[in-house]
């Protein structure tokens, strides 16, 4: 199948990219192409395969829920574009 | 002294023939002179490079032996580096400083390596050329129009131009092993699990992985030892012991059985990367290994299995880049949408973008059993392939890169052609096996390298292999005129 403008619009939606509407039809070419070489996967009769999530088929290890990291709230925040009163700040979402 | 490998430094450091701070100062300089040729390093940390290479001459003179004592190094800049921008190649992470060390250089650091700065890569690791680094493209030292491969190729370059004896790599389908292929230095990817990916900032997690990049096999078998083994802070870590890997490096190669699948001699090889490899098997078997052809028949399917694999991971794990807790926030958002949306798209590159995008897409509802479920099943089937193959052989040997270095710009407009760049490396990722490259000839005056897989946790085997290879062979010990 091959996307449209108005399909790259909705998945860029849904990635939350800003994508200037000039450049969409050139995405479009490019994730066509994409999607064109992933076709090449349909070949293939996988059903009675086991789908592989992890290369040695491990599992999630896991450990006593017990506190190890230090509270360092004030260097993480150092890195935040916009902070107040150990708080990060975004634009209101509830009027 | 800058054209020595890291076992001859630590040989020279350890006789004393130089001090740690007479090597960081010279290769300083030499990345002073030289790197704006190239553009191999993102940040140079010179000040704190003198004062660990003083510190490392302190301990050598309090009784300290270790083997990477003093000796200058350089870490990707996908690897975070406390109080040092890590900026990953994007603008996203411009001025991200992060606050604490990833595994990897905190491992390498107590091992005594003197960090010379951060080098240049593709943005996220995204990229088979360095093309796509918010900082410019990296050069090849052989040829500065062409490409040092991707996405390690800051590494990659400055090793080849010996700015560093050494540096990190980060490997999810060829990043470590391509760039040294195209710029003729040796490069491992360990078995998936085996290097510590805490702190090295994520792509596709069911794939990435940390690994040496030197001039040698001794060198990364040095460097090997001190970066792996099991680490509580990564979940998919292994606990399995680490062997001395240099104890390895001198075992005979008679009746090593190697296996050339015959999928990675056919179209699209191009014809001088051929003789090469085909003379580095004429050596192996000089050296007493058994050579047989095998089969590894769905490897064609690597390269669309790994672009729904990894861009989906990628989609999940770039989803963190959001403009509020670090990296990359646009100015005055009008709403939390629009302090997204913008910021993501702002800070991020085409091609990580159009990564996102196709894992978005891929993951989006209806249409996950199509694409990543799909994509999975064919992945058993591409490590069940390799188990079958070694049950017959010791070590799986071909090309690196279909081709040497292509032209910056070159592939650059066309994706699809430039993933077909890792059709022979892209297997081993989605396997999690271990792989190297290492120098094997030249075409035109360009680097080819030769590709050597193992069985799981058979970096050993592996090292011993190209180390033997290295013994009867100068490939590895050429350098560019720059």
């Amino acid at each position: 199948m091959s996307l449209g403008s108005e399909e790259v619009k909705k998945i860029a939606h849904l990635a939350r990219i800003a994508i200037d509407d000039a450049n969409i039809p050139a995405y479009a070419t490019n994730l066509n192409n994409i999607l064109a070489l992933v076709e090449q996967m349909n070949a293939v009769d996988t059903s009675s395969v086991e789908p592989m999530a992890h290369p040695l088929n491990v599992s999630q290890r896991l450990r006593e829920d017990r506190v190890t990291e230090p509270n360092q709230r004030e260097l993480f925040q150092g890195l935040a574009p916009k902070t107040e009163a150990g708080l990060y700040l975004v634009p209101k979402v509830i009027e | 002294m800058i054209e020595k490998t890291i076992a001859e430094l630590s040989a020279g450091l350890a006789a004393g023939e130089f001090s740690s701070r007479e090597l960081t100062d010279a290769y300083l300089q030499r990345i002073a002179t030289l790197d704006s040729k190239l553009n191999s390093f993102v940040t140079v940390t010179a000040d704190a490079a003198r004062a660990q290479a003083d510190a490392a001459d302190a301990a050598r003179r309090a009784g300290n032996t270790s083997r990477l004592l003093g000796v200058p190094f350089a870490h990707k800049d996908i690897f975070c580096t406390a109080g040092v921008r890590t900026s990953c190649g994007s603008k996203m992470l411009d001025s991200f400083v992060a606050p604490y060390d990833a595994t990897v250089v905190r491992k390498l650091k107590e091992a005594g390596l003197v960090t010379l700065g951060k080098t240049n890569m593709d943005e996220f690791a995204m990229g088979s050329s360095n093309e796509t680094s918010y900082y410019g493209p990296v050069r090849n030292p052989w040829n500065l129009d062409t490409v040092p491969g991707g996405s390690s190729g800051g590494s990659a370059a400055a090793v080849a131009a010996r700015l560093t004896p050494g540096a990190t790599g980060t490997d999810t389908g060829g990043s470590i092993r391509q760039p040294a292929a195209l710029v003729g230095i040796t490069g491992l990817k360990p078995t998936y699990g085996r290097v510590s990916r805490y702190g090295m900032i994520a792509f596709a997690s069911s794939l990435d992985q940390g690994g040496p990049m030197a001039q040698t096999a001794e060198d990364c078998a040095l460097l090997l030892g001190a970066m792996a083994g099991f680490d509580e802070r990564d979940s998919t870590s292994l606990d399995e012991p680490v062997p001395d890997y240099t104890a390895e490096l001198n075992q005979p190669l008679k009746g090593l059985r190697i296996g050339l699948p015959k999928e990675y001699f056919g179209e699209g090889l191009d014809a001088g990367t051929a003789a090469c490899v085909e003379a580095a098997i004429a050596e192996y078997k000089k050296l007493g290994a058994e050579v047989k052809e095998i089969s590894l028949p769905n490897s064609g399917l690597s390269v669309p299995v790994y672009y729904i694999i990894a861009p989906a991971e990628a989609s999940s794990n770039l989803s963190r880049y959001d403009g509020v807790r670090f990296g990359h926030r646009c100015e005055n958002p009008k709403d939390l949408l629009d302090l997204y949306s913008r910021s993501r798209g702002e800070g991020f590159g085409a091609e990580v973008k159009r990564r996102i995008l196709i894992g978005t897409y891929a993951l989006s509802a209806g249409y996950y059993d199509a694409y990543y479920l799909k994509a999975q099943k064919i992945r058993r089937l591409i490590a069940e392939d390799f188990k079958r193959a070694f049950e017959e052989v010791d070590v799986i040997l071909g090309p690196t890169s279909p081709s040497p270095a292509f032209r910056i710009g070159e592939k650059s407009d066309d994706p699809v052609s430039m993933y077909l760049n890792d059709i022979y490396t892209i297997a081993i990722n989605l396997a999690g096996l271990p792989a190297m490259s290492l120098p094997c000839g030249f075409v035109n005056g360009l680097p080819v390298g030769l590709q050597l897989i193992g069985n799981y946790f058979a970096e050993g085997r592996l090292l011993n292999a190209a180390h033997q290879y290295q013994q009867v062979t100068d490939w590895h010990s050429r350098a560019p005129a720059l």
